[in-house]
């Protein structure tokens, strides 16, 4: 037990840097920001939990998906479907031509709920959905691809058009998903209002919670045998192939684990922000969640809820003030981090932290430097300083 | 759809096919020069649809200016080979500023190049405006023709159709029957053998993806006849003309006709019996379905990777 314990930790320095990422997400920035500010935190901080299934699935497995906005769209669609279904009980639309189902199927003509909206009426169908259609919908695709070993680049581009088509067909068909607008006007859950700035805290940390946890079984995961097997593969897939593994049961299952991960946050993001559409699955949110792992470190977990949160508060205060800037910035960002940063904010740290005497104690320490993990701390630093100005 | 009578049915399935032909000329235009680079070289451009569009504003600046000295019935011809020169020449210099070093990287390649797309959507939206603009076309390229009374076919459709077979002739030809193209080929089929034979293979590259950017440039010039140019123009088309050439087979130039014709024609078909954007729903879908069961693409044989 306590074996498995120390892996998920990842040593003496992943429990640090773990720590450390906690203290930040659920001790400082709770205290140092109003609840307006707090809202956008959560948001950002469920886009982070795809960032952690593309350290899984691209840093350390080599498979670049720029489909994962599906995954995120699924769970988020999951939950809302489940709120919208509370909030749209016979009494409150009672003024619509058929009371009871949701206002933009009303406004399309539609009679009675459809079939596939049933289970979502209740919450652990709806639960158990977000967790399990994800992850079948991401088997199907794994296993029609990586058995044919399909990979790279053809994945990358075979998994965009999947996000694309999905986002078309759920615009497309307004009577049975909300369209363009997507799901809105959502409510309570359980008869709980999730608007309320109390609510929100306590969303809040259920996120950061659920985030850590998702950390925690992914360093369990790396650190296992089959984390060895997953880098192995994504050096030398021949090799790893010749030496008796079947590489594409293993991808397939870090392609759901992954997807899974990604559906929680898309769960989470329905619940803190209160409505879920279609601008959040196609291709431009998918590779803009690359990004975020790739700005963190695509190879570190912790680094990757960094890299999130610090891609959208520069995306915040510069699409406020300079919206030109923007995607000046944004395009050179994917430039800059490909050519000179391939390892991001926890490569860069990794480099300098050996020249502060008390930083490379810590990396000392550890018998097998996964210095990524570390990053923390420089990281922390930037945060405040960027929060202060 | 059953209010029509049979030859109603017949001259709309006409028209359909016809305008299905101008998506079909757009995007093969688009995929040669995509074929070229990706299957060539295995470089994925996610900004090609900006060296479209780069085209495209090219085209539209010059019939500005045509139209200050009163000739725009000749510029169109220039237009196009302007558009090339200059896509071509961004082409060269992205590649020797990003690509190069990208080599051995294709999913970062990936990453850069759909940054260089974010910043050079930008650059034509400070420049050119947010709006779409359209280029002021020749006298000769507008008005339509009538083979029956109930038939229309426009003829800036029937014209960017010939150019996109032009340049799909002249590509062939530049890459099976010119010594320029027996260079890429070689350096394609064993990089340390051609340079061993005193190929400049560095050059070759850099060449290689300037073309690809040149025909997307005229990929461009030949979008304007047929709608207007924004600055994500680009980004509409790219992830068509990504599954064309991965449809098609990356390397094949008949697989790459075959498929844009294939994907245009059932897209345009489906669009008129569903809803728009269930036509590209149906389309794409059976375009995926069969590349899953078919991974190498219609007219390839080996196993990608």
């Amino acid at each position: 037990m306590s074996d498995t314990l120390n892996k998920m930790l990842g040593g003496r320095q992943g429990a640090i840097g773990l720590a450390i990422l906690a203290v930040f997400i659920m001790i400082v920035l709770p205290l140092g920001l109003d609840p307006f500010r707090i809202g956008l935190i959560g948001k950002y901080l469920t886009y982070a939990f795809v960032a952690v299934s593309l350290v899984l699935l691209w840093g350390n497995g080599g498979i670049l998906s720029l489909g994962q906005g599906i995954f995120f769209g699924l769970g988020g669609y999951g939950m809302a479907m489940f709120l919208k279904l509370e909030a749209s009980d016979p009494v409150s639309t009672a003024i619509q031509s058929t009371p009871g189902i949701p206002d933009f199927m009303d406004w399309n003509q539609l009679t009675s709920l459809p079939w596939f909206w049933e289970p979502f009426k209740s919450l652990p169908l709806t639960i158990l959905a977000i967790l399990v259609i994800p992850a079948f919908f991401a088997y199907l695709i794994g296993f029609a691809m990586f058995k044919r070993r399909v990979g790279g680049v053809y994945f990358a581009i075979i998994t965009q058009a999947i996000a694309l088509i999905l986002s078309i067909l759920i615009v497309g068909q307004q009577g049975y998903t909300g369209g363009v607008n997507g799901i809105t006007d959502l409510k309570t859950m359980l008869g709980w209002d999730i608007r309320t700035d109390s609510a929100k805290y306590v969303l809040y940390y259920v996120n950061a919670g659920l985030l850590i946890a998702c950390i925690l079984l992914s360093r369990y995961v790396l650190s296992s045998k089959f984390g060895m097997l997953l880098l192995a593969m994504r050096d030398k897939e021949e090799r790893v192939r010749f030496s008796g593994y079947d590489v594409s049961n293993f991808k397939i299952f870090i392609f759901c684990l992954a997807a899974m991960i990604s559906a929680i946050g898309g769960a989470m993001f329905t619940l803190q922000v209160g409505f879920m559409s279609p601008t959040f699955i196609g291709i431009v949110p998918s590779i803009e969640m690359v990004i975020f792992a790739a700005v963190g470190g695509r190879m570190s977990l912790i680094g990757a809820v960094y890299g999130t949160l610090l891609v959208n508060f520069g995306k915040t205060m510069f699409s406020e003030t300079y919206p030109e800037l923007w995607l000046f910035l944004m395009g050179g960002l994917f430039i800059a981090v490909v050519m000179f940063f391939p390892n991001g904010i926890a490569g860069v740290y990794e480099k300098y932290a050996k020249k502060v005497p008390f930083l490379r104690k810590l990396s000392e320490e550890s018998p097998t430097p996964k210095t990524a993990q570390v990053a923390a701390v420089t990281a922390v630093e930037i945060k405040e300083a960027g929060v202060k100005a | 759809m059953f209010d029509y009578s049979m030859a109603e049915i017949g001259n709309i399935v006409v028209m359909q096919a016809f305008s299905g032909l101008s998506l079909f000329s757009v995007l093969l235009l688009m995929a040669l020069g995509l074929a070229v680079i990706f299957g060539q070289m295995g470089v994925i451009n996610m900004a090609h649809g900006e060296f479209m569009a780069i085209g495209a504003y090219t085209t539209v600046f010059l019939s500005k200016v045509a139209e200050t000295y009163g000739i725009v019935n000749y510029y169109f011809l220039f237009a196009i080979v302007i558009a090339f020169i200059i896509a071509f020449i961004i082409g060269y210099l992205v590649e020797f500023a990003l690509i190069r070093h990208l080599y051995k990287r294709p999913l970062d390649t990936l990453l850069a190049t759909w940054g260089l797309s974010l910043v050079m959507q930008q650059i034509f939206r400070s420049t050119f405006g947010a709006k779409e603009v359209s280029a002021v076309l020749p006298e000769w390229l507008m008005g339509s023709f009538q083979p029956t009374p109930d038939i229309d076919i426009p003829i800036n459709g029937v014209f960017v159709l010939g150019l996109a077979l032009v340049v799909t002739v002249g590509v062939y030809l530049f890459m099976f029957r010119s010594r320029w193209g027996l260079r890429v080929r070689a350096t394609v089929q064993n990089r340390v053998m051609a340079g061993a034979v005193g190929i400049n293979t560095k050059k070759v590259d850099r060449v290689t993806f300037a073309l690809g950017c040149g025909i997307a440039g005229v990929a461009g010039a030949a979008f304007t006849t047929i709608a207007s140019t924004g600055p994500t123009t680009g980004s509409l088309y790219i992830v068509d003309s990504f599954m064309v050439v991965v449809f098609g087979g990356a390397a094949s130039i008949m697989g790459t006709i075959a498929s844009a014709f294939g994907i245009a024609q059932a897209q345009s078909i489906l669009q008129f019996f569903m809803t728009s954007s269930m036509g590209k729903v149906a389309t794409l879908m059976v375009i995926v379905g069969i590349l899953m069961m078919r991974p190498e693409g219609l007219f390839a044989s080996k196993v990608r990777k």
